[in-house]
């Protein structure tokens, strides 16, 4: 192509020329040999006689065109070859390249502007703009052009698809609105189109392609260029770089490629050691830790203990491969020869290099301690003494639970109450049983009168309380106290009380009892003020008059609480102060009687409060708690436990404190009580001493249940403990 | 109250560390180049002290480096050659794409390449710290050498990793500091003693590898990148310090008469002095002949804080170290085909012994069969037609147990076919209260001189039981078994010399008039001599547990007398009131006192703090353990050997 713009370059100058030219471009497709057909003499002699033909046939539209550009003189070509199909298809047979002439002139056929019989003038319009106009366009002459006078309606459509036969070949020309009916030859080219097929009949789309270079080794060079005299003069530019090289090497600053050394080569890396250096750069470094080394279950041939049994291999293979103690299955074999490759070889040290890269690395404090070190020094038990060590007496007898103890402040005789329905009084130091008293009903609580001069004894049966008269010890001592009770006077106008006090009479007399204090509700625990006047008594209820003071002298009862704070556990006097304790579920309250208001409020921390104790000082208080735990607390301290003790296995029934030595006790449904020493100091800098001294076992657990009741005696260091096995313990 | 707010996580532990992904960012590599990066310089995660802190109040799982760690990258040279390399990928690719071949050429003549020295450098500033290190690399180098020419990795890396194995071992041969073997199912583990610091390795034994498609071998490529030129430079220190030729020369050979013809048929010219030097049969040369009057007498000088006794055990150790290394001088081996050759040879040569194996096996076999001066023979294979008399045929097991024990063992337990005594670790250092497997015990008490020839079976129990009641025995009494039977005791010949070797001052006769009383005196106390596990490993609960019931024992006698008594007298005033002579109560004052302790203790314990309590209760869980583990393998033990008598007899039985 670079050659035939050359080549027309070349022709501009002459219009003689122009006008071959004419023709030339027609075949400038043609081949390039037909270029040079002036040069030429062989291959290409027919083609010319063509044109020569053509020339003459088209004589005047050479000349017409001869001053135009070349461009229309194509288009001129073009439409000259319309007419010319004879000639035209000669030339597709034998020009291989007639082909590339095809989209040339359908490019120009597109050109709607160059359409030959164009009437309407109005362009390439959207037609609807002339829908409400009686014409369509304009001709040539800017004349209108209308649309046929009587525009169809439906029914006319319809009759002329009726009648007329050509009706579906006919079409209308939305330009002048004229129905055309179409030829048979643009019926079919229509149906070829929408077949998808060329729309020329004639065209073969699969012709046998013809490859510009054949396989054939020609003689003749298809260009036939004389080389340029440049190719035969020795480059002075090349000669330049090569001189240049040359002087490097010379000059030995280019050295021919060494064969690369891939060896590496060593040498002593630690000639001038740095021992100060630091090593891993900070004081964070963790040098990893070294593998572990075998030991002998991993032998090829390990002693027999070492193999696993088959238990043992099943349940190595159900754990996870992390959980498991050893990597590998132990395995004996015979001899060396026998032993085979170990499969996981590979992947043990890539998990290693994976733990050494990857694994997070931390200094763990490993704890050495000797365990005997972390044992507390305390004082030894046998500093401690007295305190009771061995079993004395078993008081037997009951036949029921000894739910509950209490002793006389003489500490000759001791009363029990069970759930056979009886109370009786044993003579401490012989453990005979004194008395019997048989009383309708389960003894809940009983407390014997702390008061020396007065000998009665609240006893807890469902909803009553009665104070009995025991008739034991003194005679003088015994007839004062019913003198006393008979001497009651009652008051001139009746007080309203939430109890019914009824003195006993008939049998129930002659058995003892001096009085009965009617509850409305069962009674749950009594006990009685140190002075031994009142009494406080705790009933199984949700109400504010859960906890009842009784005055014995006066016969008369009051309610202290206005509103219920919680199920109330049990309650107790201040020895020495007037302050009453009340413990619910999980506080103890600490009431000031005098002033009527609430004191402290104590958080034991546990979940059910069962019993509490104080020290005879006032000043510590124990609470026992169903959850196992023993809870001391230092009244001046703080509303906290001192210290929470957790000595037994189950539930604690009670507790008590001594009244003169420094001890306390704990009851639990483990069947074992427990010794403390529980050292008060009167310097209120230094804190109470706890050390438990002694585990005293001997009441069987019967039904969940171990031992309900301890006491201490009052004077002796000797403990009694009650137990569901229906005896009383003299630990001495 | 003036001052600017304090921010959270602005200062403390939170600054000190960063997360994987900033690191990644702040140094701008990929995560491959930054793993790559962090095996080289060996930077590892760091597990933070309080983790929520650290990662701004979040617990999600993060990994964390430390911010110095991250910051000390920055300033390596090599990540700038992981750039370099990058670009260079690209270039070549594209120049792959464009088939240029001579830029590809060229190219691939200027790759990139790193060095390590300096890391290497870095992070081992002394000799000792490199050594210290070397257990993994030498594991690494060892299994990449055994891997196949093709494939898995580079075929530079695995030959260099066998040059540089093979120099190591001649390394330990020349120096004779192989201390212990192990024949383990996984591999063979052998561990030397470089400069006073012990270095285990492990072997895999020579078969082809099953490649596992679960293993990153880029990852395994890079360690081992790092990890042979490690082991290079302390190669070369290592052979300087025996002033070696380094690379290895073989001695009375230069390489100039190196005769290739006799290694023709093993390799190709170019490979056969590497396989020469791996045959590891020839010594080497050293830059210096050694002189043997050259060797300087270390003077003593008594370390601070030691005692006499201490001293007297370090040099008798020493002694043992000198001996041993000098533990198969002047025997003459021979390794049958079917014997791992490598291995064995590498163990004999260590320990002064000469080696030889058939030629057609490997190179460098210096003497034949038939040989008459070979003493031991390797042999691993059940029988062996035509046995040469004056020389022992041993199973290799034999090899590594002498090596272990520090002495030869009795061949007789060692011959071809015979049922193999087990092979134990000698990595394994009981403590007291240790499960001690009785080989074991029979080995020391071979170390020790003894002779365990007669009545071993027997031996087993109480020898156990002896050395479990005294962990560390004064040498003096260590062959009287205070709780053996009788029996056993007469059998051992008190006239023989082997007491009295032990008790230099004392008379046979006495010692014979003395033992039966000890014994008399002890065995009935001690119901533990018939159960010595129990006895001990129970321990001392057990002994309160049995004061406990003696007490309860007394109580209940007690309780039944109160009881009667009670009955008697509640059944009525009429029953004549009948006292009945007391039986006088005997006590032990001893027990007494020691129950009395042990309540003290239990008390005391009773106070203990929750978290000392939890700690205490830790401590003796894991002690409890300790002892059943042991109770266990010693009742395996037991059985088994009952099972394996039992079947004998009737065998035996069968037979008659």
């Amino acid at each position: 192509m670079e050659r035939a713009g050359g080549s027309r370059r070349l022709s501009i100058p002459s219009t003689q020329v122009l006008e071959e030219q004419a023709q030339e471009s027609d075949d400038l497709t043609d081949s390039e040999e037909s270029i040079y057909s002036g040069l030429e003499d062989s291959g290409s002699d027919s083609s010319t006689e063509e044109e020569e033909a053509e020339d003459q046939g088209n004589g005047d539209e050479g000349t017409l065109k001869g001053s135009s550009l070349s461009k229309k003189a194509q288009a001129g070509v073009a439409s000259q070859k319309k007419e010319q199909g004879q000639c035209q298809s000669l030339e597709a047979e034998s020009m291989p390249s007639a082909q590339q002439d095809l989209p040339r002139r359908d490019e120009y056929e597109e050109d709607t502007s160059d359409e030959e019989d164009v009437r309407n003038t109005v362009g390439n319009i959207p037609m609807e703009w002339y829908q409400d106009y009686p014409h369509v366009g304009y001709d040539l002459d800017g004349k209108r052009i209308y649309k046929p006078i009587r525009t169809k309606d439906e029914l006319d459509k319809f009759l002329d698809k009726m009648e007329n036969p050509d009706y579906w070949r006919t079409v209308q020309d939305k330009l002048t609105g004229v129905d055309v009916r179409l030829t048979d030859e643009q019926v079919e080219l229509v149906q070829r189109l929408q077949k998808g097929q060329f729309g020329d009949v004639h065209l073969n789309p699969y012709e046998p392609a013809v490859d510009f270079f054949s396989s054939q080794v020609m003689i003749h060079p298809v260009t036939n260029r004389p080389a340029d005299k440049r190719s035969f003069i020795p480059s002075l530019l090349e000669k330049e770089k090569v001189s240049k090289l040359v002087h490097a090497i010379k000059m030995g600053w280019i050295k021919p490629r060494k064969p690369k050394e891939d060896t590496p080569s060593y040498y002593d890396l630690w000639a001038q050691e740095d021992p100060n250096s630091i090593l891993g750069r900070h004081k964070m470094h963790v040098p990893a830790p070294k593998l572990r080394l075998p030991g002998h279950e991993e032998s090829y041939n390990p002693p027999p203990e070492y193999l696993l049994s088959e238990e043992e291999k099943l349940a190595w293979a159900q754990q996870e491969a992390a959980e498991r103690k050893l990597n590998f299955l132990p395995q004996q074999y015979r001899c060396l020869r026998a032993v085979p490759a170990y499969a996981r070889f590979i992947h043990e040290r890539f998990e290693r290099c994976l733990d050494l890269y990857l694994c997070p690395r931390q200094r763990k404090m490993r704890v050495n301690v000797d365990p005997e070190d972390l044992i507390p020094k305390l004082p030894k038990p046998r500093d401690l003494q007295p305190f009771p060590t061995t079993q004395a007496l078993v008081y037997c007898g009951h036949t029921g639970l000894v739910r509950c103890l209490s002793i006389s402040p003489s500490g000759q005789w001791l009363v029990s109450g069970s759930d056979d329905g009886t109370v009786r009084f044993w003579e401490v130091s012989s453990a005979r049983c004194m008395k019997t008293l048989p009383v309708e009903g389960v003894v809940k609580s009983i407390a014997w009168n702390p008061n020396p001069a007065v000998c009665l004894v609240a006893v807890a049966v469902e909803q009553s309380v009665l104070l009995v008269n025991p008739g034991l010890g003194d005679k003088l001592l015994y007839g004062a106290t019913d003198q006393l009770i008979e001497a009651y006077k009652p008051p001139e106008e009746e007080r309203l009380q939430p109890v019914t006090w009824a003195v006993a009479a008939g049998a129930e007399h002659s058995r003892g009892v001096r009085l009965i204090i009617r509850h409305g509700k069962p009674v749950k625990q009594v006990t009685w003020h140190p002075r031994g006047d009142y009494l406080a008594s705790v009933l199984a209820d949700d109400s504010h008059t859960q906890v009842l003071i009784h005055q014995a002298s006066k016969r008369w009862s009051q309610s202290p609480f206005r509103r219920s704070k919680g199920q109330v556990q049990c309650v107790l006097f201040h020895p020495l102060r007037p302050f009453f304790f009340v413990a619910t579920q999980r506080y103890v309250r600490l009431y000031n009687l005098l002033k009527q208001e609430l004191a402290k409020k104590l958080l034991t921390n546990c979940k059910w409060v069962s019993s509490m104790a104080i020290h005879p000082a006032g000043d510590n208080l124990i609470c026992g708690s169903y959850d196992s735990k023993l809870a001391w607390f230092d009244l001046d301290l703080s509303t906290k436990p001192y210290r929470v003790l957790r000595h037994h296995k189950k539930a604690l029934r009670s507790v008590a404190f001594h009244k003169h030595y420094p001890l306390f006790a704990s009851g639990s449904d483990d069947g074992s009580v427990i010794v403390c020493h529980g050292m008060v100091y009167n310097d209120l800098l230094q804190n109470p001493l706890i050390v438990p001294v002694k585990v005293l076992k001997g009441h069987a657990p019967t039904r969940d249940l171990g031992v309900l009741d301890v006491l201490f005696h009052p004077t002796q260091p000797w403990l009694f403990s009650s137990g569901a096995d229906a005896t009383i313990r003299l630990f001495a | 109250m003036g001052g600017l707010e304090k921010k959270k996580y602005e200062r403390g532990s939170a600054t000190n560390y960063i997360t994987r992904n900033k690191a990644r960012k702040k140094l701008q590599l990929s995560l491959a180049d930054f793993r790559r990066l962090c095996i080289l310089k060996g930077i590892y995660p760091h597990e933070p002290k309080h983790k929520k802190k650290v990662n701004k109040g979040s617990t999600a799982a993060r990994t964390f480096y430390l911010l110095k760690d991250i910051k000390f990258l920055l300033h390596e040279p090599i990540v700038n050659k992981f750039r370099e390399y990058k670009v260079f990928v690209r270039k070549l690719r594209k120049a792959y794409g464009k088939s240029e071949w001579n830029t590809v050429e060229r190219l691939k003549d200027n790759k990139p390449s790193y060095k390590l020295d300096h890391i290497i450098k870095e992070r081992y500033p002394t000799f000792i710290d490199a050594l210290r290190d070397l257990d993994d690399a030498l594991s690494m180098c060892f299994l990449f050498a055994t891997f196949p020419r093709t494939g898995k990795c580079h075929v530079q890396t695995i030959q260099l990793c066998r040059r540089l194995t093979v120099e190591f071992l001649n390394y330990i041969i020349a120096s004779r500091s192989l201390r212990k073997v192990f024949l383990s199912i996984k591999g063979i583990y052998y561990q030397a003693e470089v400069l006073g610091q012990p270095i285990t390795w492990i072997a895999p034994y020579a078969f082809a590898h099953d490649h596992p498609t679960d293993v990153d071998y880029r990852v395994m490529a890079t360690f081992t990148e790092f990890y042979t030129t490690l082991l290079g430079f302390v190669n070369f220190r290592l052979y300087q310090s025996l002033n070696l030729h380094y690379p290895p020369k073989i001695e009375g050979q230069a390489e100039a008469e190196w005769k290739p013809e006799e290694g023709q048929m093993y390799a190709m010219d170019s490979e056969s002095y590497m396989e020469k030097l791996s045959a590891l049969s020839a010594s080497l040369t050293r830059v210096v002949a050694p002189n043997p009057e050259d060797e300087v007498q270390v003077d003593e000088f008594p370390v601070d804080g030691e005692s006499a006794e201490q001293e007297v055990a370090r040099k008798k150790e020493q002694e043992a170290v000198e001996k041993q290394k000098k533990l198969f001088e002047g025997l003459r081996f021979f390794l049958n085909r079917e014997v791992p050759r490598e291995p064995i040879a590498f163990i004999i040569r260590c320990f002064g012994g000469s080696v030889s194996w058939d030629k057609s096996v490997c190179i460098g076999a210096t003497y034949d069969v038939r040989d008459p001066t070979i003493t031991h023979q390797i042999v691993d294979r059940p029988s062996l037609e035509k046995q040469v008399i004056g020389r022992y045929y041993l199973q290799p097991q034999w090899v590594f147990d002498s090596v272990n024990a520090k002495m030869c063992l009795p061949v007789a337990d060692y011959f071809p076919g015979v049922l193999l005594p087990p092979h134990l670790s000698p990595f394994v250092s009981e403590k007291d209260g240790d499960y001690i497997p009785p080989e074991k015990l029979k080995l020391l008490a071979l170390q020790r001189g003894e002779n365990p020839g007669n009545g071993e079976a027997k031996s087993l129990g109480s020898g156990q039981l002896s050395h479990l009641r005294h962990p560390s025995p004064p040498p003096g009494c260590q062959s009287i078994p205070p709780f053996a039977p009788p029996s056993q005791v007469t059998n051992r010949s008190f006239g023989s010399t082997d007491l009295g070797n032990m008790h230099p001052g004392s008379l046979p006769a006495r010692a014979r008039l003395v033992l039966p009383a000890l014994l008399r005196v002890r065995i009935p106390n001690g119901n533990s001599a018939l159960l010595p596990f129990l006895a001990e490993e129970s321990g001392e609960e057990e002994e309160e547990d049995s004061g406990d019931d003696d007490d309860e024992g007394s109580e209940k006698e007690g309780d039944g007398k109160l009881k009667k008594l009670e009955e008697q007298r509640s059944q009525g005033k009429k029953l004549p009131v009948k006292v009945s002579a007391g039986t006088v109560r005997l006590e032990d004052k001893q027990r007494a006192a020691q129950e009395e302790q042990s309540e003290e203790k239990r008390l005391a314990i009773m106070m203990m703090k929750k978290r000392e309590k939890y700690l205490y209760q830790k401590i003796m869980f894991g002690k409890k353990r300790k002892v059943r583990e042991a109770t266990r393998l010693a009742e395996k033990r037991k059985a088994h050997d009952a099972a394996t008598k039992s079947e004998k007899k009737t065998k035996k039985v069968r037979r008659e």
